[in-house]
């Protein structure tokens, strides 16, 4: 199972899926409402670095993580 | 070298201990940046989350980058609570050059803004509240949103 992270304002608890590439985890999210606001702003990190493509293979020790838009200092 | 503190930074000993270690290297310039939480809009002060691993990712990045120029970056900035007219954040640059380090200091903060991994938050009585609309977009958001195509 893959871990999902939802980082900084998010501030919901990770889950773990059962995907085979992102796609499939849009599909997972496609009917939470509340997490489709969010989804529009957040960037996606597999294993700690950024990604843009939703055919990006994802096996069960991978680490998804879903970024909200940043602020530092 | 990048640092993590807790809590609102101790500006005067962290850039005491950055120029003791770093004025014996034979750098012509080192500059400072210190951000200071300004008292504005009602807000008791900042709050801020970080994720590491890709902060690291990011600052090792740059460190390489500034390597390529005989140079060498420094950074500190708070988790958690920052009370107004504190630091949060301190960047500085070390270089033989002073035009090297003043335009580097310049693109490193400006970068830092858009994909440094951490997230604001005002504190208002006492609350944290997320600071979405001065907070910037990473690139490829919007990546898992749904899509009437799909």
């Amino acid at each position: 199972m893959a871990k999902v992270e939802f980082l900084g304002p998010m501030a919901r608890p990770s889950i773990e899926v059962d995907i085979q590439n992102l796609q499939e985890l849009k599909t997972f999210f496609k009917h939470d409402a509340q997490l489709q606001e969010w989804l529009a702003i957040c960037a996606v990190a597999v294993n700690d670095t950024l990604v843009c493509a939703l055919d990006m293979p994802i096996s069960s020790n991978d680490k998804i993580s879903l970024l909200p838009p940043v602020c530092g200092g | 070298m990048l640092e993590l503190h807790a809590g609102s930074l101790h500006v005067e000993a962290i850039l005491a201990s950055w120029y003791s270690s770093m004025k014996d290297k034979n750098y012509g310039a080192f500059i400072p940046f210190v951000g200071i939480v300004r008292d504005e809009d009602g807000i008791e002060g900042l709050s801020f989350d970080i994720y590491e691993p890709i902060l690291n990712n990011w600052f090792n990045a740059w460190q390489a980058k500034a390597k390529a120029q005989n140079a060498y970056l420094l950074m500190a900035h708070s988790k958690g609570d920052v009370l107004n007219h504190t630091s949060s954040y301190i960047a500085a640059v070390v270089s033989p050059k002073r035009k090297v380090a003043l335009k580097m200091i310049n693109d490193f903060v400006e970068d830092f803004k858009a994909n440094a991994p951490i997230w604001k938050y005002d504190i208002i009585e006492g609350k944290r509240v997320y600071a979405k609309e001065r907070s910037t977009a990473l690139q490829g958001h919007g990546l898992l949103k749904e899509t009437h195509e799909s």
